[in-house]
């Protein structure tokens, strides 16, 4: 059985490799949360500028499942396909969304008071 | 304990601290079993009563009140305390064997769920003794539950809330489990049938118990502090319930039928000893059904005016059911034709099996149809279509498995000749209880009352019936007769009891140590233990490692504390809305109790402890004689 931990000392390349994949994942963060911050904006922008509520709701919608998308993806690592059992993850999380959209429907459109 | 293992009398104390502190997956699986004839036995008991009320009309052998106790108890402790736990005891058994692993990913919370489960029902119960059961059948509807007078309510809601906690831990363990713990070679399609409805039948418990508990914890607001969800008067809306309840509710008949469809997938080919037929249109067929099972809860409320649109929809999604369903029933018989059968016990409940659940699956889409179902809706046609599904699917195979794994679980084989007579007066008694009461369904006669008026057509049949569940009774005394003798009878110490057993838990030598595999296993392919077997290897596997010291969980107090703490708690919740005085305190208590024991396990750091080489070879040596698991 494995138990004992094993150290060992980076090579320069793999320095090299390891701070290079740091950096673009650094920018792709960074641009994301730009993104989000831009969304939220346009979000609060379409309330400010006093549109139509038909127009609102629904973008403020489409927005808010645009970032829970980013969000998972971006910042809670879901985009990163090499992490272990990460289809199981996927799998289950869409799954679960895809219940949880199921139910919100069915409370809006078959109980009525 | 690593010198626990190898010692071997132990007094009865040490032997209890053992079972309330074990976090062994097998011990634990044991315990779920006991537990769960024992609710069986007590929800069996208060069907038999039904029966003799209804054996003749007019008869007063119970009023009308005990009647609705009788069946709301019967209802709930049968699916959530009996069926349940019954199956946990089997997923706990045999599933780590079956993948390979020495335990479930999280021990510790295995225990935590056994005993919220155990001491939610403990609470149920005690309902009996303190002022009145539930009364409102198992589906609780709000509006008749709202207006129950006594106790009866809050013991369902905060019962069921601290036992669905336990089975909701179970399953998030299970799946963690079935994911992270496989052996080196056991990829998804290389699973045998059983693991994979256990891991399908986890995840509709992770989506499907959620719902209930917000549906319990409406109710226990609405009951205990005057909120108004449910009550229309208020602007609420009694029909929120019915949702809730069953959005649950469905995909728990398929969270309870799929490890059966597991076991009997199992079960099929060992006996008719040739490979399961159609594997992976099994585990596709698997995850559709858990699939779909989500997508039907509102055919259950088709006559509660959803409107045609919503009904139709609902319909054809429950039609639709029976086509990954039926794949399997045809798997089945695929499976066992050309085999050369082997008719045992276990296989004598499958074959018992299929006919019968296809009988409740063909009365199932009949009540798919929604117009059929306003006529069927309520009676007791629908009381036949569930049991045959839930006793011809469900009780058989939880019966035939127990013949099937008992070698494995307790070393010990089922008398097979007291089996048979089991099977044949319990099957028999069950077709004589159920089948007729599809014509006392079509004939008008509703579901769940407690008496009715001579010469209408109905006398007969109800006493067929009755005297079909008498048979019924006299089958799983005879059961667990048969479990007592056993338990006297000679250990086996043998390997693959059946002789033609295929995946990784038959290679295991009895009594299965505690640690399951000396080393871990390398599977090879799809019935692995049957692969090794076929190419002449004596020790029934291959090792993916050397021999090592294994590292073990240590056995802990703290989840029995812990459920203890909300059984308290749970009595303070339950007496507040009467003005006790020491409501409040007692609840504070109970929640202190759970939270202190919450507390003391994430300080107090638990790595475990390891067994050393020289500690597997002594103890492989006390099981098997010199020269260990060969």
């Amino acid at each position: 059985m494995g138990h004992d931990t094993q150290v060992q000392a980076k090579s320069k390349k793999q320095y090299e490799y390891d701070r290079h994949h740091n950096a673009v994942h650094m920018r792709k963060q960074v641009i994301n949360f730009a993104i989000m911050i831009f969304l939220t904006f346009l979000a609060f922008a379409v309330v400010v500028a006093d549109f139509s509520a038909y127009f609102i709701k629904p973008v403020i919608l489409l927005l808010a499942g645009v970032q829970v998308v980013l969000q998972l993806y971006s910042f809670m690592h879901m985009d990163d396909k090499k992490a272990s059992h990460m289809g199981v993850i996927s799998t289950f999380v869409w799954f679960g969304a895809v219940i949880a959209f199921t139910m919100f429907l069915t409370f809006l459109t078959i109980i009525w008071w | 304990m690593s010198s626990a293992a190898v010692t071997n009398k132990k007094g009865f104390g040490a032997t209890l601290w053992d079972y309330l502190t074990t976090v062994d997956h097998k011990k634990l699986g044991v315990m779920y079993l006991f537990a769960g004839t024992l609710f069986f036995a007590i929800a069996g008991f208060e069907a038999l009563l039904m029966r003799l009320q209804l054996m003749i009309p007019n008869n007063d052998f119970v009023s009308a009140g005990t009647f609705n106790e009788l069946l709301t108890m019967h209802g709930t402790t049968m699916l959530f305390l009996a069926a349940t736990p019954l199956l946990f005891g089997f997923m706990n058994a045999i599933v780590p064997l079956q993948i390979g692993a020495r335990d479930v990913a999280f021990p510790f919370l295995n225990s935590l769920g056994f005993w919220l489960f155990f001491l939610g029902a403990l609470f149920l119960h005690l309902s009996f003794f303190l002022g009145g059961a539930p009364d409102a059948g198992w589906t609780n509807y709000a509006s008749l539950a709202l207006y129950s007078p006594g106790h009866g309510i809050d013991f369902y809601v905060l019962g069921l809330q601290i036992s669905g906690a336990g089975t909701l831990i179970s399953g998030i363990n299970f799946i963690v489990t079935i994911i992270t713990m496989r052996a080196p070679g056991m990829t998804f399609m290389r699973m045998p049938l059983f693991t994979w409805t256990s891991l399908i039948s986890s995840a509709l418990i992770l989506f499907a118990f959620p719902p209930l508990t917000v549906g319990l914890f409406l109710m226990l607001v609405d009951r205990m502090f005057e909120a108004n969800f449910f009550d229309h008067t208020m602007g609420g809306n009694t029909i929120i319930w019915e949702h809730l309840f069953w959005i649950f509710g469905h995909p728990e008949v398929y969270i309870l039928v799929l490890p059966a469809f597991g076991l009997f997938s199992e079960i099929i080919p060992v006996f008719a000893r040739k490979r399961l037929f159609g594997y992976s249109s099994m585990v596709f067929a698997t995850i559709l059904i858990g699939f779909l099972g989500f997508m039907v809860w509102a055919h259950h409320m088709f006559t509660t005016g959803l409107g045609a649109t919503a009904n139709a929809i609902f319909a054809v999604a429950t039609m639709a059911i029976a086509v990954p369903t039926g794949m399997k029933v045809f798997n089945w018989i695929m499976t066992i034709w050309g085999g050369s059968v082997k008719v045992t016990v276990p296989m004598l409940y499958a074959l018992g099996f299929i006919p019968s659940f296809v009988a409740g699956g063909v009365t199932g889409v009949m009540q798919a149809a929604a117009p059929l179902d306003y006529q069927l809706h309520d009676s007791y046609f629908i009381v036949a279509h569930f049991h045959y599904v839930i006793v011809g699917g469900i009780v058989t195979a939880i019966f035939g498995s127990m013949h099937f794994y008992w070698p494995i679980m307790f070393n010990r084989a089922l008398s097979e000749k007291l089996g048979v007579w089991t099977f044949w007066i319990f099957f028999i008694g069950f077709h004589c209880t159920f089948f007729i009461q599809h014509f006392l369904g079509l004939m008008g006669m509703p579901r769940r009352v407690f008496t009715f008026q001579a010469d209408q057509g109905w006398d007969l049949f109800n006493f067929i019936s009755s005297i079909g569940a008498i048979l019924m009774a006299i089958g799983v005394i005879l059961l667990v007769i048969n479990i007592i003798i056993t338990a006297k009878s000679k250990p086996l110490n043998c390997r693959d009891y059946w002789g033609d057993g295929r995946s990784l838990e038959w290679a295991i030598k009895t009594p299965v140590p505690f640690y399951n595999f000396k080393q871990t296993p390398l599977v090879r392919g799809y019935d692995p233990y049957w692969l090794e077997k076929h190419e002449g290897n004596k020790e029934g596997m291959i090792y993916a490692e050397p021999l090592g010291d294994i590292h073990m969980p240590n056995n802990s107090i703290l989840p029995l504390v812990m459920s203890i703490g909300t059984f308290v708690a749970a009595f303070g919740a339950l007496y507040h809305p009467d003005g006790k005085a020491w409501a409040i305190p007692v609840l504070i208590l109970g929640l202190a109790i759970t939270v202190g024991a919450m507390i003391v396990r994430s300080v107090k750091d638990d790595l475990g402890f390891h067994v050393h080489v020289e500690e597997v070879i002594a103890t492989e040596e006390h099981l098997y004689g010199k020269g260990g698991n060969k």
